[in-house]
């Protein structure tokens, strides 16, 4: 039995959050944790492969669009493929869209600005497996930061995602209320965050890697930690 | 081999907002043009290519287009090909 996630994080020539991903996983879990520089092809070591925040390759004709053809995404495919933890967090999810392991896209937000803010999610579809960790709590508060993340989708991919309970985060009021006004970017059914059908792949805008070390209180203590419960999630879904 | 000029104009599906263009046209009857009802922002892309025919450098920029300058999620595309010159040989 493992009490440690293998976790690939991958570098793209822009990526700016992979070495907080790495803290949480490395200092924080304690899990072996590798770095990986956007050519690696081999990813048969890892459980969990992370595409991390930033602004890769500039975020040039759209965000994540050049990355989606980086030598890695291959393996990433194949990762995914056989099952295993793929996590995109905000231009990771950009790329996850882009490289069609996500359905839709994410757009340019709804009022033209950059948001640097923490916001509330409702989390849903709670018996998926990075939910675990969660208990009871139905609302968790993560920061955001992006441009670009407006979720948008075709109506008949929205209607697949919420038949099949792919919409694991949505931006919501503290009381956990799904509301016009709990909506920062303008994203369709308010959402934050989507699994693909099998359930092993997610993309999320929010940033759960900020929300982890006590030492970093970005928010009353109850949500000090509710960025870390989404990777202890992964490690109680593979122990059982 | 002949070399073409191609123009790839993206732009976003009707279907999706465009906050910037929604931006602009207030710009636009600030300036006092307050009859413009509509303004959706593209973006156009310049290639200058080589290919043994009209039909494969359509073929090759429609792919290209299609997989890279354009996401068919979100945006539509159209080419406009010319010829520029015959290589020699």
């Amino acid at each position: 039995m493992s009490h440690a996630l293998n976790v690939g994080i991958v570098v793209f020539p822009g990526s700016n959050c992979d070495r907080d991903v790495a803290y949480v996983t490395s200092e924080l879990l304690q899990w072996p944790t590798q770095l990986l520089w956007h050519e690696e092809t081999n990813l048969s070591d890892y459980d969990l492969i992370v595409l991390p925040g930033g602004f890769s390759f500039g975020d040039y004709l759209r965000c994540g669009a050049i990355a989606r053809f980086s030598p890695i995404m291959a393996a990433v495919k194949d990762h995914a493929a056989a099952g295993k933890w793929v996590l995109g967090i905000c231009n990771g999810f950009q790329i996850l869209t882009e490289a069609k392991l996500l359905p839709g896209a994410l757009v340019r937000n709804r009022d033209l600005h950059f948001i640097c803010d923490r916001v509330h999610l409702r989390l849903e579809a709670k018996e998926r497996p990075w939910l675990q960790a969660y208990g009871d709590k139905t609302v968790i508060r993560l920061p955001i930061a992006h441009g670009e993340g407006c979720y948008y989708a075709d109506p008949a991919t929205l209607a697949e995602l919420e038949t099949n309970r792919q919409v694991l985060f949505r931006y919501a009021d503290a009381q956990g209320n799904v509301t016009p006004e709990s909506n920062p970017n303008g994203s369709l059914n308010n959402i934050a965050g989507i699994c693909n059908a099998a359930g092993n792949v997610l993309g999320m805008m929010p940033h759960p890697e900020r929300a982890a070390d006590p030492v970093l209180s970005h928010s009353p203590s109850d949500h000090t930690l509710d960025g870390l419960q989404l990777f202890k999630s992964l490690l109680d879904a593979a122990v059982g | 081999m002949t070399q073409f000029q191609a123009q790839v104009f993206v732009t976003l599906r009707p279907s999706v907002l465009d906050p910037a263009g929604v931006a602009v046209q207030a710009g636009i009857h600030h300036l006092g043009y307050t009859n413009v009802q509509s303004v959706r922002i593209g973006k156009l892309v310049e290639l200058t290519l080589e290919a043994s025919d009209r039909a494969t450098a359509e073929a090759q920029l429609t792919h290209i287009a299609d997989q890279l300058l354009a996401n068919p999620v979100i945006e539509t595309f159209r080419i406009e090909l010319q010829e520029l010159a015959t290589a020699a040989g």
